[in-house]
C-alpha cells in the first residue's frame, strides 16, 4: 500500500490478512453465540432443530409466531428477542467502552467505572417512579430519561473531575466516577424502595438482566444503537487522534470541542438505552474492547468493528450463563460481567501505574 | 510572514501574558526564553487559539485565530515537551496521524500523504522503529516520532513547546539538527520555547525573552542574550556562570 522493497512488502502482506482472519473469526464466534445461545434454556432444542425454525421464521414470520408448535414459539417469541437484546446491549456498551477509552485517554474508562451507567438507571427508576410516559411507545420515556441522565452524569463526572484536576488523570476520573456511582446507585435503591417496588427491582437496576424482555424491548432499543454505531463508526480517525490526548488531537486538526460533545452525546444514548432495557450490566465496556485490543491493536477503524462483535457474543454468552447456571433461578448477568471485569480492571490499573511511573 | 500582534491572555484577573508583540520570516527560527511562570507556553497556546485571549496572529493575510481547526493544522504545527501513549500504536500510525487535517470523510491516502508520511519516517530516522508500539519507545525516540508526525502534518510554522526538556543531550542535539534543516525549507519557520540558552545560540536566528508576561528584549540572538538582559531576568549574571564553567571543558 504505502511501501515499496521486497521485505517491507512482505511484512505488510503478514498484517492485512491479520485484521481479515479476525473480522472472520469475529463474524463466526458471533454466529456460533447466537445459535448456542438460542437453542441451550430452560427447553432445550437441538442445532438443527434451532436452524430449522430459525429458518422458516426468516423466510415467513408471522407463520412462526402462530405455530403449534410449542418449540417454535419459544424460541422465536421469547427467546429470540431476549439473545437479540443481549447481544445489541454487548455491542453497544462494547464500543461506547472504547469511544470513551479513546476520548480519555484511558484504557480504564467505561460506562460503569465512570458510573454512567448508575446515572442512567437512575433516571429510568425516576421515570418509572414518576410515570414519565411517551404515548404510544413503550417505555419510550424510560429509554428518553435514562439517556438523558446518562448524558448529565457524564457532564458531571467529567466537570468535577477538571475542577480537581485539570490534567484529568486516571485516578481522579474513575474515583470521581466510583463515587457518583454509589451516590445515583444509593438513590435508585431509596426511590424504588420508597415506591414500594421489591427487592428484585432494586437487583434488576444494580446488576442488570435480560429476564422477561421481548421484542418491544429489540424495537425500542434497535434505532437508538444503529444510529449511534453509525455516528461512531464515522469518526474513528478522531478517536485515534484524541487517544494521543485531546491536545495534540487538537494540534493535528481535529475539531476536539465539536468531537467530544458528538462523542460524550453518542455514548450516553448508547449506554442510556442499554441500561432501559437491561439494567446496569457493569464492565463489559472495559473487558471487551481490552481483549479486542490486544488482537487488533488500537486502531479504531479495527476496533470499533470488532469490539462490536465481541461485546454481542460476549454478552450473549454470559447472558446464557447466568439463566441456565443455576437453572431453573437466575443469576443477574452483571455478577458475571462484574467478576470478569473487576480481575481485568484491577490487572490493566496496575499495568498502567508500572508505565506511568517508569 | 507570521505576525502576532498585541497577545494578551488575562486568567483570573491576572495578566499571564501582557500585550506580547513579535514577527517571522521565511526561515526565521525565534528562541522564547525567560523564566519559569513567564507565560511563555501560555503564549504559544494563545497563537494556536487554544485558550481565551486577545489580540491577533496572522499568517500573511490571513488572522489564524478565524481559522478552523483543520486548516490551522495545515498552517502551524506543535510538538509539546512531553509525550505519554497510553494504548500500543504503531509508529507508523503516529506518524500518518499527521496527515489528517488533509484527509476527506471516509477516503484513504492519497499518494501525496504515504509520501509525505515516508518521508517523515526518513528525515527523522525512525525507519527501523517503523512497527514498534510507541509504548516500549525511550523518551528520546518517542520525541521523534512526534516531530516525524509534525513534518507530515507539513506545516509551515513549527511550534516547540520545550521540545527536549526530559531528553539526554544526545537526542537534543539530533532534535535540533532536524529542526534547523526543516526551517531551510521554503515558507517555512520555527517558534521554539526553550530553557536552555546554548541552543538558543547553536539553533536560534532571533530572540524573545520574556518576563512576567511582557516582552523584555526581542531581536537578534546576540542582542537579547546580552548579559544585562539576562540579569534583569534571571537575577544571576548568565554570562559570568557561562565563562567560569569553560574552565571545567579545558580537556
Amino acid at each position: 500500500m504505502y511501501v515499496s522493497g521486497g521485505k517491507k512488502k512482505e511484512k505488510e502482506k503478514a498484517i492485512k490478512p491479520n485484521a481479515f482472519y479476525l473480522g472472520i473469526a469475529a463474524a463466526l464466534l458471533f454466529i456460533f453465540s447466537f445459535l448456542i445461545s438460542m437453542s441451550i434454556g430452560s427447553v432445550g432444542a437441538s442445532f438443527s432443530e434451532t436452524l430449522r425454525i430459525l429458518v422458516d421464521y426468516v423466510i415467513n414470520p408471522a407463520i412462526s409466531r402462530d405455530a403449534q408448535d410449542s418449540m417454535a414459539v419459544i424460541l422465536v417469541n421469547v427467546r429470540m428477542p431476549r439473545v437479540i437484546l443481549s447481544a445489541m446491549v454487548g455491542a453497544a456498551l462494547s464500543i461506547a467502552g472504547s469511544a470513551l477509552q479513546g476520548l480519555l485517554k484511558n484504557p480504564l474508562a467505561d460506562g460503569s467505572t465512570l458510573g454512567i451507567t448508575s446515572g442512567g438507571a437512575l433516571g429510568a427508576v425516576l421515570s418509572l417512579v414518576w410515570g414519565i410516559k411517551v404515548p404510544g411507545f413503550l417505555q419510550l420515556g424510560t429509554a428518553v430519561t435514562s439517556i438523558l441522565f446518562s448524558f448529565i452524569s457524564i457532564l458531571f463526572i467529567m466537570a468535577l473531575s477538571y475542577k480537581i484536576d485539570k490534567v484529568l488523570s486516571s485516578q481522579t476520573i474513575i474515583l470521581t466516577g466510583v463515587i457518583f456511582s454509589m451516590f445515583a446507585g444509593s438513590l435508585t435503591s431509596f426511590l424504588v424502595a420508597v415506591s414500594g417496588e421489591s427487592l428484585k427491582q432494586v437487583v434488576f437496576w444494580s446488576m442488570g438482566s435480560f429476564s422477561g424482555r421481548g421484542w418491544p424491548h429489540v424495537r425500542l432499543m434497535l434505532p437508538f444503537f444503529i444510529a449511534g454505531s453509525i455516528v461512531l463508526m464515522c469518526l474513528t480517525w478522531e478517536l485515534n487522534a484524541f487517544s494521543l490526548g485531546e491536545e495534540q488531537a487538537r494540534y493535528i486538526g481535529v475539531n476536539t470541542k465539536k468531537t467530544k460533545l458528538i462523542i460524550l452525546i453518542v455514548v450516553s444514548v448508547l449506554v442510556g438505552i442499554s441500561v432501559a432495557v437491561s439494567g446496569t450490566i457493569g464492565f463489559v465496556g472495559l473487558v471487551v474492547p481490552h481483549i479486542t485490543r490486544l488482537l487488533t491493536g488500537p486502531d479504531y477503524k479495527k476496533l470499533l468493528p470488532l469490539s462490536m462483535f465481541f461485546g454481542a457474543s460476549f454478552l450473549m454468552l454470559t447472558d446464557l450463563l447466568s439463566r441456565t447456571v443455576l437453572s431453573p433461578a437466575e443469576l443477574p448477568i452483571g455478577v458475571v460481567t462484574s467478576f470478569i471485569g473487576a480481575v481485568l480492571f484491577i490487572y490493566i490499573f496496575y499495568n498502567q501505574s508500572g508505565r506511568n511511573t517508569r | 510572514m507570521l505576525n502576532v500582534e498585541n497577545i494578551t491572555v488575562t486568567i483570573e484577573n491576572r495578566k499571564i501574558v501582557d500585550d506580547v508583540s513579535f514577527n517571522l520570516k521565511e526561515h526565521d527560527v525565534l528562541m522564547i526564553i525567560g523564566p519559569n511562570g513567564a507565560g511563555k507556553t501560555t503564549l504559544i497556546r494563545a497563537i494556536m487559539g487554544t485558550i481565551p485571549h486577545s489580540g491577533k496572529v496572522w499568517l500573511g493575510k490571513t488572522n489564524l485565530n478565524t481559522l478552523k481547526p483543520r486548516a490551522l493544522a495545515k498552517r502551524i504545527g506543535v510538538l509539546t515537551q512531553k509525550h505519554q501513549p497510553q494504548f500500543p500504536h504503531t509508529v507508523f500510525d503516529v506518524v500518518s496521524m499527521g496527515r489528517y487535517a488533509y484527509k476527506k470523510i471516509l477516503s484513504d491516502w492519497t499518494k501525496q500523504d504515504k509520501e509525505k508520511i515516508e518521508e517523515a519516517i526518513n528525515l527523522t530516522g525512525i525507519e527501523n522503529l517503523r512497527e514498534r508500539s510507541v509504548l516500549t519507545l525511550s523518551g528520546g525516540e518517542l520525541q521523534r516520532v512526534f516531530l516525524a508526525q509534525l513534518f507530515a502534518q507539513d506545516p509551515q510554522i513549527l511550534i516547540l513547546d520545550e521540545p527536549t526538556n526530559h531528553l539526554d543531550l544526545q537526542y537534543q542535539i539530533a532534535i535540533f539538527d532536524l529542526i534547523k534543516n526543516w526551517a531551510k525549507g521554503s515558507g517555512r519557520a520555527v517558534i521554539a520555547v526553550v530553557h536552555d540558552l546554548n541552543t538558543v545560540y547553536s539553533y536560534g536566528t532571533k530572540a524573545l525573552l520574556m518576563d512576567n508576561g511582557r516582552v523584555y528584549a526581542r531581536g537578534s540572538v546576540r542582542d537579547v542574550l546580552s548579559r544585562e538582559n539576562l540579569k534583569g531576568v534571571y537575577k544571576v549574571d548568565v554570562a559570568q556562570w557561562m565563562q567560569s564553567l569553560l574552565k571545567h571543558w579545558d580537556i
